[in-house]
């Protein structure tokens, strides 16, 4: 017995699906020859098989003329199924009518003894008791209405109970359609019948689809349907593309000062983008430190620094000698320039 | 406005009614399609796979130059076969110079492709090819046995999948009795590398071993050959979680406070609340208070039987 439940252990068995697994086998890298790995499978199958046999026989099986029959488990692989899972069909009206007042359904006997022809007949269809045809006199009562003939009176009643019960089978299917539980046997549709019990019927075009459509083959001469006559009740065709503006000539206020608020709009929305790099803070700080140490060496000996990478880009620089004010602006200057970037 | 249609005779109405969902699945029916073009093994393979299937499928023989799974709008044919010969999986062989001996198994779900599995086929021996002992030779629709072999089907995500798929495809219909004696073939797969897995369809001998459980030996009856895994589709998570559904008809309830015993049989436990004696209040009947009365109204009664029964002898 430990060796079988060591076996059990290694292999992964169904027993359902009388499917055994082995995943601890490994082959080398190499394969061997053909024969060989054939050999090698059948023998790890073997003992697969065996494995899954000895779960098999031990079952308890009754004697059959065939053979032994065993109970199968149910399968513990599970896969995909075919189709979806049947829906249970929603309750009719008269379902839901009779749980609410709590009615019970009786078992009703199919024969019924009929006194007329004294015989035992069916309850319903044909060569029913009380059948219309069985009955050869009605009585006249006072209440009856000369000119009316009571044997066509009755056959439309019937005809009229029919259609009835016709038109409410109708509307319970219809019911059941809509939560997809038809009978696969019926189909609510003008096509064909339906192949499995699925597929939806097919659905009623909407107004909207509709006028589309129609617009489309109104519109579609050189005129794009604009001198067509049109129906009684036929609406004109709705604009669908933008109407085109043009802004006034003249400037002005009002409709006139358009064009401005336009541009400034641009504009605005090209600043705020670009806000973040109006001050370039790290280029105006370097700038700042090589004016000052320019200005430094340039007071001591008076003499203009010819080397100064700045000079060629700063225009008050030849005039920084006149004072301290006007060294002022051209700090100012500077960062300005920073700022243009 | 719409119509009640129904089938007109007895024979359609029951072809119809076979192919509505069901609680519990029949086993799913093989389609057999052939692409633009099949090599001799591809046909081959084809036609065995039919014989192996023989007793639930249906091949088709003519060229189909519009099915091209994985492509999109190449699945449509396919769908609408599915539909038309009610199949849920489909087994279709293709020949070309990018991938020759391409074997594409799909599985359907509700007739729309749910996954597929695209392999090559090499090494391929037919059926003809193995000589053994005919009386060994299964019968159709017999259930087989599945040995599957090596680590790869477990760690390797295609041949997990590919597992899946040869397991739906080859085991046939769900069974609750079996008939230990017909058992007689075995399907065995082997991983032989991480993408290639060797197939073959083996014989079944029982052989006495002086146990209840007979030795098995297995014999070589062919089909056999080497699966190579080019590519697959795994189903939509969406999908796969409708198709694994089970009805709830199926499932059983779990049944509290019933255990059975092989000794004892079926013991089932009750629970009973406390008897708070103290705090309830006791019947009416104990009321002495109003015995008198009450037997008053006792003799009253019988006196009044006494007068109608006195009036129905008048």
């Amino acid at each position: 017995m430990g060796e079988v439940e060591e076996q059990q252990q290694q292999h992964q068995i169904d027993l359902g699906n009388l499917f055994a697994f082995n995943p601890h086998h490994n082959f080398p890298s190499v394969p061997p020859s053909r024969e060989e790995l054939v050999k090698e499978c059948l023998e790890q199958g073997t003992k697969l098989v065996q494995a899954v046999a000895d779960a098999l026989f031990s079952l308890p099986s009754v004697e059959d003329r065939d053979g032994p029959l065993v109970k199968l488990p149910a399968p513990t692989i599970r896969l995909p199924r075919e189709k979806p899972l049947p829906k249970p069909r929603p309750p009719t009206k008269w379902e839901v009518f009779a749980k609410k007042k709590g009615i019970q359904n009786h078992k009703k006997d199919k024969l019924v003894f009929d006194e007329q022809t004294g015989t035992w007949k069916r309850r319903h269809g044909y060569d029913r008791v009380n059948d219309d045809k069985d009955i050869p006199i009605i009585e006249a009562k006072m209440t009856d209405e000369p000119g009316v003939d009571p044997f066509a009176k009755r056959r439309s009643e019937k005809k009229q109970r029919v259609e009835k019960q016709e038109r409410h089978r109708f509307q319970n299917l219809k019911e059941a359609a809509k939560v997809g539980a038809l009978p696969s046997h019926v189909q609510l549709a003008a096509t064909a019948i339906p192949i499995t019990g699925t597929q939806a019927a097919p659905r009623k075009v909407s107004k909207e689809e509709l006028q589309n459509v129609a617009g489309m083959a109104a519109s579609a001469t050189a005129s794009g349907g604009k001198f067509d006559k049109k129906l009684p009740g036929e609406k004109p065709q709705k604009h669908e593309k933008k109407y085109r503006k043009f802004l006034p000539v003249v400037e002005g206020s009002g409709m006139g000062s358009l064009e401005r608020q336009q541009t400034d709009k641009v504009l605005s929305k090209l600043m705020s983008k670009n806000s973040h790099e109006i001050l370039n803070v790290e280029k105006a700080v370097n700038m700042y430190n090589v004016k000052r140490e320019k200005k430094r060496r340039n007071q001591p000996g008076k003499s203009s620094s010819t080397s100064s990478k700045l000079k060629p880009k700063n225009p008050h620089n030849k005039t920084s000698k006149k004072g301290s004010s006007f060294k002022g602006k051209s700090k100012k200057g500077s960062s300005f320039k920073g700022k243009s970037k | 406005m719409l119509q009640i249609r129904t089938p007109k005779t007895g024979r359609a109405k029951r072809e119809v009614e076979k192919r509505a969902p069901k609680i519990v699945e029949t086993g799913k029916k093989t389609l057999i399609l052939h692409g633009t073009k099949t090599s001799q093994v591809l046909n081959t393979v084809l036609t065995e796979i039919y014989h192996l299937k023989k007793d639930n499928a249906v091949k088709y023989t003519r060229r189909n130059d519009n099915i091209r799974p994985f492509e999109s709008g190449g699945e449509t044919s396919m769908e609408f076969y599915s539909l038309k010969t009610d199949c849920s999986l489909i087994v279709f062989g293709s020949h070309s110079k990018k991938r020759p001996d391409n074997l594409v198994i799909a599985r359907t779900y509700d007739h729309h492709i749910y996954d597929l599995v695209e392999v090559g086929i090499e090494n391929f021996k037919s059926m003809v090819s193995f000589s053994y002992d005919k009386k060994l030779a299964p019968q159709i629709g017999s259930k087989p046995f599945f040995a599957f072999i090596g680590e790869g089907f477990e760690n390797v995500e295609e041949l997990k999948h590919l597992k899946e798929v040869l397991l739906d495809l080859f085991r046939g219909e769900v069974v609750t009795n079996l008939n230990l004696a017909g058992l007689d073939r075995v399907y065995v797969c082997t991983a032989v590398s991480s993408n290639r897995v060797f197939f073959t369809h083996c014989g079944l001998r029982l052989k006495k071993s002086g146990s209840v459980v007979p030795r098995m030996e297995l014999v070589e009856v062919g089909p056999s050959m080497d699966l190579v895994v080019r590519r697959h589709r795994l189903p939509e998570d969406g999908l796969k979680k409708e198709a694994m559904k089970i009805a709830p008809e199926l499932t059983k309830k779990k049944e509290k406070n019933v255990s059975k015993d092989a000794i004892e049989g079926k013991i089932g436990k009750i629970y009973m609340p406390d008897q708070q004696v103290g705090s309830v209040p006791l019947p009416n009947k104990a009321k002495g208070v109003k015995r008198e009365r009450r037997e008053a109204k006792k003799k009253g009664d019988t006196k009044k039987h006494e007068v109608k029964k006195q009036k129905l002898e008048a």
